[in-house]
């Protein structure tokens, strides 16, 4: 961590005597949840709230011939049935493209759809009733008249040209293409001695936040403005999205965040009901609240992944690795998801195949299909579980192939801890990074080498255990290059505003957002750390487009390292402001006054001199007792952004180890260990449990979870008994560890670290099966999620 | 009294409510609608994440498989009657110190299930706690903190009680 | 995802129960672990339901004339940690665990389970296995069916419109009896992909009387009756090839039918371990 001398203090944020910098303090906003206190939107009530619920199209593709709601707007407790065409008076339809992302196409999307539903589980009419339960006995009401489309559900066939294509205006299926090339990928594959090419399948995923998506939209006629509470990651660029589609002035619409019910990326993005809700409040002048329930989530939360990607690497024999190829393709919804896009994802696995190894040659194809299928868009670690599986699988696959261990094959070729700044093989770029520091603490830390023998042991007694690995690479602290240069009003700076109060306590209002991931901790520990206050004394306001200055929220793993950041500058700066006046108070030159511990301290003797409740009480009540001229200032703001790099790469390397019964093909999994580099590590707590968490997500994706559909659209498992997600006694436990190599961009030093679990975790376990069948003979497993029926058919007993 | 609504009387977090219900209100529905006892919650509605656990006359119960009218005569213990009454505060300390909860919805279902097996006394094995939240889904911890703070609390409770 | 309307009435009395259920649409809820979730998602959406909790005819466990019967509305709970359950009806223990979770065995109840007659339920294939029988109580009075009569096809089983299923009775264990049970799911606690209940005498010689009652591989518990041939002369291998034969499962979401097959095969030779152990 570097620290810029600031004015005035002997002191480093380290050894401050409220540094909070490394310690794992505990979140100031868990009483009230584990209380049952808390509130999620779904807590809450307003007067004349009403509920929404909508009628779904059952196809996945289909004419809508005609809708007649005139019995639902008789039943008992109905407010209005509003169709697509209706409220598209009220709410003007958007396209979800970014211009960096060249060539990315997608048509117009209706908050209800109009004419046409383009995947099953678009709605197609709004019940807003007394009650939810008054609001579906309506639904059950409202007789639709559908033509059946024909379908389109096969990434494989979308783009033949006997495929109907789905917005014929845009005149092929083809959503998004990128093509790549570095190096010489044909003289690498040339100079190999082994090359090893497979085609790697990750399921359609989908968040299951445990709380489903919930807004309560409140059009208060009389004010002219909108007042949004909604379970959202990203506040203002909601405000910025509602009030542009109502036809409103952003200051006409508040958005109100306070607890939200994980999150995930899934609620970073504009869903068409959301979208809906707040037309249908300003329509009826009155709150309406709609949460999704599980059913609907499942077909409306967006889903992720579902790549297919034919992967290529080649090999000496001494374990170089000369090239790379992959050819991606992915099958999304209909319409690419506003305003993020649903080409990220594929554009990041092209970006970060390779990322950790030197190798240069690299070829890479990723194409976006539009299909007739619930929407796909960012979740958690976007593109890394598929880019590092695909990479890891092919050096393990290598590795295998020239005989050679998996970790020193990738000793021989990761990135040098010291040859930095460096670049990957798809040109991103890497300001410092420690994948060899963190390979050999791996090493150690899981005893590889005893690992190795016992899993040589216990193979002669017909046990088979494998050990896998996954380096990786996690993009942080996005930059604008992310979305603001692609003209999407997604804000990459944030902001932070704190405030000395009449009795020395100390309010922070910051643009980042809680959902768990301990934002609000991390920026209390940074404010109290750089102003000088028991932590006790911060209190963090979050998740208010009226109250707090204007910010991304949190995704990408960006609250701590940006919104940290700038908690960290107003701390300071406000520091600055007390001490002028505390000096002023004092008659003392501020440069020798610091504050510390609450108290307004000489800067060399750390003597007390003057307590924070009485600088503001002077500055507040009785500023007639200051000198003429001198006006307390005890608020503070300031912004951050990363600039010199467009991200702030961390890196990693996770370890699986894992038993396969080769009777029945199940898989347990025995321990599970992660080595990452988030630089400075703010709160080593709230750090290891979000690596914990993420990597259970890894392992979700890894063995249960796949939403699965049929070749007419339908999805057939969209509950919680059939879409399978971890449960605690399958998961095991996970240990821990980092290396700290601090970005130079920011004060603090830190970067991200929300993702890098489910970023590695897939690639490890797939890699720990391979292992573990490798002695069998069994055909290398790479199609995920990996279950019993899979692995028994590898091993030739189905 | 309608079929379709039922007049139920009942002990909510000791205290007595008596209320008209529709019969086909969930218990957590009305827990949350009827009485603002929103520290129940809503995950799936149909039985597998184990968030609108509450307990009824003294075992944990799924909130959303049950009629409030079923509860006629019944005893409702909440998260926020649990937690006022201070019988898992030691839990509660746990849970913050190992930060076994994120987002915290799961985090009363959590607490419930937990606390019915501390109950029975002794310390169960960590493979015994990951049994017995087998059925409460949390997405954000990865379930580790959770089993580590459970095991804290049934060790603090052992060695107090000796 | 909330019901439809409907009307709810408690039932006083097993009559009351019986009465009521002659009214139009009417059904029965007793842990409500399965029934409430196919409401809440309207899937199903009766005019009337009757609450079964609280008659108190329909509680109990007794042994007796080397039977055990337990009423219908047991719960789980009260099934696992039964004395009576767990020397008597052995097989039935062994299977509680298997059961969901412990908040759900806390409400649901060993009838409820019976008459959903899911395929991938463990205590249809016990019952099975056990031999055993279910009472049945309806306008025209009590009757009694055996397991292998009851279940009929998919959710679908020998109870009438106005059917009230009151206890099951199986032949108490006795030195003797040799149980078996295995299931391979996805996770703790979820129903089964493939399982397996078995019950036997041990006769000195083999195993006499042998019943293996699968379930998860098709529209009902299913006896593999070759099998059962094979294993009671030992023949563990011919047993498990037997299997082709009896059973045909077909794919559901977590697996296809050869893997159902490959699987229950599997445990299969599991079970049959169990089987040849005296019991502790
Ligand atoms: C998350 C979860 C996991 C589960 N996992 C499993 C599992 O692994 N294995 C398993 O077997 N079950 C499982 N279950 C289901 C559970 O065992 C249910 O309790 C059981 O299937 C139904 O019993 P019930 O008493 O709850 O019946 P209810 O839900 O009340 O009723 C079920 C049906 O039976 C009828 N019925 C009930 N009692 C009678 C009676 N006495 N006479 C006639 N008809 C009657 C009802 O009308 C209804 O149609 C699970 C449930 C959940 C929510
Ligand atoms: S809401 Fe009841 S179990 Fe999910
Ligand atoms: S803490 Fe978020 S679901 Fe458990």
């Amino acid at each position: 961590m570097k620290i810029t001398e600031d004015s005035p203090s002997a002191l480093t944020a380290l050894d401050r005597p409220n540094s909070y910098i490394g310690r794992s303090v505990p979140r100031p906003n868990m009483a009230r949840l584990m209380q049952g206190r808390a509130q999620f939107v779904s807590d809450v009530t307003l007067p004349r709230m009403a509920h929404a619920a909508f009628v779904r199209s059952p196809h996945a593709h289909a004419k809508i011939k005609s809708i007649d709601s005139s019995a639902a707007k008789q039943a008992p407790g109905v407010v209005a049935v509003v169709t697509g065409a209706e409220l598209s008076k009220v709410i003007t339809p958007w396209v979800g493209v970014l211009t960096h992302l060249k060539g990315l196409k997608s048509a117009p999307q209706h908050a209800i759809a109009v004419d046409r539903a383009c995947w099953a589980g678009e709605a197609v009419c709004a019940v807003v009733a007394r009650s939810r339960a008054e609001a579906e006995d309506a639904c059950e009401l409202v007789q639709i008249e559908y033509e059946e489309l024909i379908a389109v559900t096969d990434a494989e066939t979308a783009l033949d040209a006997k495929t109907l294509v789905i917005h014929p205006e845009l005149g092929d299926n083809l959503t998004f293409e990128r093509v790549h090339t570095a190096g010489n990928p044909e003289q690498g594959f040339k100079a190999a001695d082994a090359v090893v090419e497979t085609t790697f399948v990750f399921g359609r995923h989908t968040g299951v936040t445990n709380e489903p998506r919930a807004i309560v939209a409140d059009w208060n006629a009389g004010d002219q403005r909108m007042t949004v509470y909604q379970g959202t990651q990203a506040p203002h660029m909601m405000q910025n999205l509602f009030a542009k589609h109502l036809g409103l002035q952003e200051h006409q619409v508040r958005v109100l965040t306070k607890d939200v019910g994980g999150s995930f990326g899934i609620k970073v993005h504009t869903y068409a009901d959301e979208m809906a809700i707040v037309a249908l409040s300003k329509l009826l002048k009155r709150p309406v609240k709609f949460v999704a329930d599980r059913i609907e989530s499942f077909v409306t939360d967006i889903h992720a992944r579902d790549h297919r990607v034919k992967a290529r690497i080649g090999v000496k024999n001494d374990g170089t690795i000369t090239a790379w190829e992959i050819d991606d393709l992915t099958g999304i919804g209909p319409y690419s998801v506003y305003p993020r896009t649903s080409g990220i994802e594929a554009n990041q696995v092209v970006n970060l195949t390779g990322g950790p190894y030197t190798c240069p040659n690299y070829k890479a194809r990723a194409r976006v299909v539009f299909l007739n299928k619930n929407v796909m868009c960012q979740y958690r670690a976007v593109g890394h579980p598929i880019a590092t599986a695909v990479t890891e699988g092919l050096v393990e696959l290598a590795a295998a192939k020239i005989g050679m261990d998996p970790l020193e094959l990738r000793r021989r070729n990761l990135i040098a801890d010291d040859a930095h700044p460096s670049q990957g093989p798809s040109g991103i770029k890497f300001e410092a990074l420690s994948h060899h520091a963190a390979l050999a603490h791996l090493d150690s830390m899981m005893n590889y080498a005893g690992l190795r023998a016992e899993q040589a042991a216990l193979r002669q007694k017909g046990i088979y255990r494998g050990i896998g690995f996954a380096s990786f690479v996690e993009v942080t602290n996005p930059s604008a290059a992310f979305y603001g240069v692609g003209g999407a009003k997604i804000s990459a700076q944030d902001g932070a505003t704190v405030r000395l109060d009449a009795t020395g306590a100390v309010f922070c209002h910051i643009g980042v957002t809680e959902q768990g991931q301990g934002a609000e901790a991390v920026t209390a520990q940074c404010v109290a750390s750089a102003f000088g206050v028991p932590i006790e004394r911060v209190r963090v306001i979050m998740g208010d487009t009226d109250n707090t200055p204007y910010g991304g929220g949190t995704w990408a793993s960006r609250a701590a390292g940006i919104g940290g950041e700038a908690a960290w500058q107003a701390g300071k700066a406000l520091r600055q402001n007390v001490v002028a006046i505390a000096g002023s108070i004092l008659q003392a030159k501020p440069d020798t006054l610091d504050i510390r511990n609450g108290v307004v301290v000489d800067r060399d003797t750390g003597k007390e001199r003057i307590g924070l409740d009485e600088v503001a009480r002077i500055a507040y009540f009785r500023p007639d007792t200051l000198p003429t001229g001198v006006q307390a200032e005890l608020v503070a703001t300031r912004h951050y952004v990363p600039r010199a790099w467009a991200f702030s790469f961390t890196n990693g390397i996770q370890a699986s180890y894992l038993e396969v019964d080769t009777d029945s093909g199940f898989v347990k999994l025995l321990n599970h260990w992660c080595v990452e580099d988030c630089g400075t590590v703010i709160n080593p707590q709230l750090v290891d449990e979000q690596i914990r968490g993420g990597v259970v997500q890894g392992l979700g994706a890894a063995l249960f979870e796949q939403c699965v559909y049929d070749d007419r659209g339908q999805l057939l498992n969209g509950n919680m008994a059939d879409y399978l997600v971890p449960m605690a006694m399958e998961m095991p436990d996970i240990e821990c560890a980092h290396v700290v190599t601090p970005t130079a961009d920011s004060e603090l030093g830190a970067k991200g670290a929300g993702e890098a679990g489910t970023a590695g975790a897939p690639g490890c376990v797939m890699n720990a099966i391979n292992d573990a069948l490798r002695p069998l003979g069994a055909a290398a497993l790479t199609d995920m999620p990996f279950t019993p029926g899979k692995i028994l058919r590898a091993l030739g007993k189905v | 009294m309608s079929e379709h609504r039922c007049d139920i009387k009942l002990t909510v977090n000791g205290e007595t409510i008596s209320e008209t219900v529709e019969a086909r209100t969930t218990l957590v529905d009305f827990l949350r609608e009827a009485l603002s006892l929103t520290g129940s919650h809503v995950g799936c509605e149909h039985g597998v994440c184990g968030a609108c656990t509450v307990r009824v006359d003294g075992v944990i119960v799924r909130g959303c498989l049950m009629l409030a009218a079923q509860c006629d005569g019944a005893k409702v213990e909440t998260i926020e009657g649990v937690s006022d009454a201070g019988e898992i505060a030691d839990l509660q300390a746990a849970f913050e110190r190992r930060n076994a909860l994120q987002c915290g919805f799961c985090t009363p279902g959590m607490l419930l299930t937990a606390q019915e097996l501390l109950r029975g006394g002794g310390v169960p094995s960590r493979d015994k706690i990951r049994e017995q939240i087998s059925g409460n889904y949390c997405r954000c911890t990865g379930y580790q903190a959770i089993v580590d703070a459970i095991e804290a609390v049934a060790q603090e409770r052992a060695e107090a009680k000796r | 995802m909330k019901p439809a309307p409907f009307a709810y009435a408690k039932a006083r009395s097993l009559d009351h129960a019986i009465e009521l259920l002659g009214r139009d649409e009417a059904r029965l809820l007793a842990g409500g672990q399965s029934l409430m979730a196919t409401l809440n998602m309207r899937l199903s959406a009766p005019k009337l339901l009757i609450d079964l909790n609280g008659v108190a005819a329909l509680g109990g466990i007794a042994v007796k004339d080397g039977t055990i019967e337990i009423g219908a509305l047991t719960r789980h709970i009260e099934a696992e940690r039964s004395a009576d359950i767990a020397k008597h009806a052995p097989l039935i223990a062994l299977a509680m665990p298997h059961i969901g979770h412990p908040a759900i065995r806390n409400r649901g109840t060993l009838g409820g389970s019976l008459a959903f007659a899911d395929p991938a339920a463990e205590l249809p294939a016990c019952l099975l296995a056990l031999n055993g029988e279910l009472e049945i109580a309806g306008p025209k009075g009590k009757r009694t069916v055996k397991a292998e009569d009851f279940f009929k096809g998919l959710f679908e089983t020998a109870l009438g419109p106005q059917d009230v299923l009151t206890a099951i009775r199986v032949p108490a264990a006795t030195k003797d009896t040799r149980v078996g049970f295995a299931e391979f799911a996805r996770r703790h606690g979820d129903y089964a992909m493939v399982g397996l209940a078995a019950a036997a005498r041990a006769d000195g010689k083999g195993l006499a009387g042998l019943r293996l009652a699968y379930f998860g591989v098709g529209a009902t518990p299913v006896r593999a009756k070759k099998a059962e041939a094979a294993l009671a002369n030992g023949h563990v291998d011919d047993a498990v090839t037997a299997l082709a034969s009896d059973l045909d499962p077909s794919a559901d979401v977590q697996a296809d039918g050869a893997t159902k097959r490959h699987l229950a095969g599997v445990l299969l030779r599991r079970v049959a371990k169990q089987l040849m152990e005296p019991r502790a």
